[in-house]
């Protein structure tokens, strides 16, 4: 047993002499199920490189980022330009999914999907859409039988991505939000409830009659949540799946900045679906380890192609391939 | 040990004032090093926490304000939120917690008592997360649809204490975590009083019957004020435990920053706050922000103990003399 340690310890010594590299990562953890596949295929391919992951939350990941305490990060939102400038330097954004928001509902009588605009989730959200039965829900959704309750909001009270990429959509849907509210990853509530984490978000919503929420589209779709369509860009009312997300980022693909830092919310395009957001890898843009360099740079190039194909699986959209050749650019960046 | 052996020289003297001196650095080690973490504890809080206090000042503890995104904070919510809670368990719990402590140090039989007591302390061990979870599904619903509408529908149209049950009330509220919190600190109670109650000398008891008091009155009346400081004691661990506990309260508790009259209101609690948001937060100034937070719970922590030690002493004295 002992001897059998010792082997071992030896081994792993002499492993990590013959030029065995280690990475370590920290930040959002919405992506975390597809970067632990990601990592524990590409450690398969390449036995040399280990790519360990933290998943402490995207504002851990800017914070260490910035520490210099990680070879890369991961976020949810892009970093902030002062966030930027601190990096000794520079860092780059590199998005690998992406996500959506869904709103969910618990209205008494009303089984069916609704269809909500704009206007209506930020009114709801600001307090001035106070009854289920307001023309602004009422006029999209005709046939339905709305009723004249209250509603009661539900938002998240942990700070959350989630919750960023919805702010963020509502900030475009309505100039109040934008002046009273703003985005971030947790924001002062005009109204409602807080639930911790997606399951307390719907849990309360299952709960309690005439409340809505939103939570990400792939906790909706494993735990066979219905959810609301919401009016897109053009004005279509889009019901969130892994395609109208994925249409999204080739929506805003021409504009595309070339850090990446950009937001896809209300995205143009008729399929598109409004409440979506990449997720990014940050990775400092000078690393001086070039062991660690090629590997990080490696592992970038097969994200982008054959890592792509794992995201469908496990309930991510995939980036378009417009997105995709963008990337494979910047990878050149890294020196 | 009164009857040991007489000294036969000094050197086994010397050798047990030796063995004295080393048990008394290993303990005095030990003693200090508590101290010394507390003291940490604060000095990091206080430095990690300099932007918000130059910025807010003391109005950090009067602000109801809590705006990440223009970066404006202020804690009063949070320490409102905590103190209803801690207070409505205790209200709810101490009488719950004593009563039943006293029924089993001295009313019950040995065997059922025994029994109890084993379940009671599993009780203790059982994580916070779980407490969470019997709200979120049980007392949350309970207190929503049975527990609420009678409340805000007769006390709340009482003169003064009406503002207290004003609806509406979505079962998530200040009620529910009084309620998960006091399920939470009863084990406590009991198991610490009815230990208290047992060591109360039986001298006691016998005298008090003696003198021709009913059993009950000589439990009332003599048993329970002797080991008061005692219960007192148990009252202001299941406080403490009140006071810092999170991840049932976040559940239950609504996570509103707003100060609410009405126990049927949604609230916040620091602690909840803190854990909720500590992770994903950027920017320093809100990540000073809550750990200013950890200092004020520290600060409210630490307050309420001393008081509870006056307390403690206080009616200590106050037994003492009778």
């Amino acid at each position: 047993m002992l001897v059998g340690a010792l082997c071992l310890a030896v081994a792993l010594a002499a492993a990590a002499q013959s030029g065995a590299i280690l990475l370590n990562g920290a930040g959002a953890t919405f992506p975390n199920p597809i970067y632990s596949k990601w990592f524990d295929v590409y450690k398969q391919k390449h036995p040399n490189i280990q790519i360990n992951y933290q998943s402490l939350g995207s504002g851990a990941g800017i914070r260490q980022v910035i520490a210099g305490t990680v070879d890369f990060g991961a976020s949810d939102g892009p970093m902030k330009d002062e966030q930027v400038s601190q990096v000794k330097g520079g860092v780059l954004h590199f998005p690998t999914v992406l996500g959506s928001v869904v709103p969910i509902y618990n209205v008494p009588g009303v089984t069916g999907e609704l269809n909500f605009t704009q206007a209506a989730l930020a009114g709801i959200y600001l307090g001035k859409i106070t009854k289920w039965n307001d023309s602004e829900i009422a006029k999209p959704n005709p046939g339905v039988k709305l009723p004249a309750d209250d509603i009661i909001v539900v938002h998240r009270a942990d700070g959350s991505g989630t919750t960023y990429i919805f702010v963020d959509f509502l900030c475009k849907a309505s100039k109040d939000w934008q002046t009273q509210v703003g985005r971030d990853v947790s924001v002062k509530w005009p109204v409602g409830l807080g639930g911790k984490g997606n399951e307390g978000v719907s849990g309360l919503v299952k709960q309690t009659p005439g409340s809505i929420g939103y939570v990400e589209l792939i906790y909706a779709l494993q735990n066979n949540l219905s959810y609301g369509r919401v009016q897109n860009h053009d004005g279509q009312f889009v019901k969130a799946d892994l395609n109208t997300t994925t249409a999204a980022a080739a929506g805003t693909a021409k504009g595309m900045p070339e850090d990446f830092r950009v937001s896809i919310t209300d995205a143009p395009g008729k399929s598109s679906y409004p409440i979506s957001s990449f997720t990014w890898l940050l990775i400092p843009t000078t690393i001086t380890d070039a062991a660690k360099r090629d590997a990080i740079k490696d592992f970038l190039k097969w994200m982008l192609v054959d890592g792509q194909s794992f995201t469908k699986d496990l309930g991510y959209a995939p980036l378009p391939t417009e997105v995709v050749k963008q990337e494979q650019k910047a990878i050149a960046k890294i020196h | 040990m009164s009857a040991g052996p007489v000294p036969a020289s000094r050197s086994f003297s010397k050798r047990l004032l030796e063995g004295d001196q080393v048990a008394h650095a290993i303990t005095f080690v030990a003693a200090a090093s508590i101290l010394l973490i507390a003291t940490l504890l604060v000095i990091i809080l206080w430095d990690n926490s300099a932007l918000p206090r130059a910025k807010f000042g003391l109005s950090f503890f009067t602000g109801r304000d809590w705006d990440p995104v223009n970066e404006i904070f202020g804690a009063a919510p949070f320490v409102y939120g905590t103190l209803v809670t801690s207070a409505l368990s205790l209200v709810i719990g101490v009488p719950l917690g004593l009563g039943a402590a006293i029924f089993l140090a001295e009313l019950a039989p040995a065997k059922i008592s025994d029994a109890l007591t084993f379940v009671i302390e599993l009780l203790a061990a059982v994580p916070s997360v779980i407490y969470g979870l019997l709200g979120i599904f049980v007392v949350v619903p309970f207190v929503r649809t049975t527990l609420a509408p009678p409340l805000m529908h007769s006390l709340g149209a009482v003169p003064k204490v009406g503002f207290l049950f004003k609806g509406p009330c979505y079962g998530v509220s200040f009620l529910a975590a009084g309620l998960v919190l006091a399920i939470m600190i009863v084990p406590f109670i009991v198991s610490v009083s009815r230990e208290v109650l047992l060591a109360v000398p039986t001298d006691q008891r016998e005298a008090a019957l003696a003198l021709g008091s009913t059993r009950w009155e000589s439990t009332w009346k003599v048993v329970v004020p002797f080991a008061l400081p005692g219960v007192l004691g148990s009252v202001f661990l299941a406080m403490a435990r009140a006071l810092g506990e999170t991840m049932a309260v976040t559940m239950v508790v609504g996570n509103v920053p707003e100060i609410r009259t009405s126990l049927l209101a949604p609230g916040y609690s620091i602690a909840a706050v803190i854990a909720n948001e500590f992770t994903e937060a950027t920017g320093d100034m809100y990540v000073q922000s809550l750990i200013e937070l950890g200092l004020v719970l520290f600060l409210v922590t630490f307050i309420l103990n001393g008081l509870a030690r006056l307390l403690i002493l206080f009616t200590s004295r106050r037994g003492g003399s009778a």
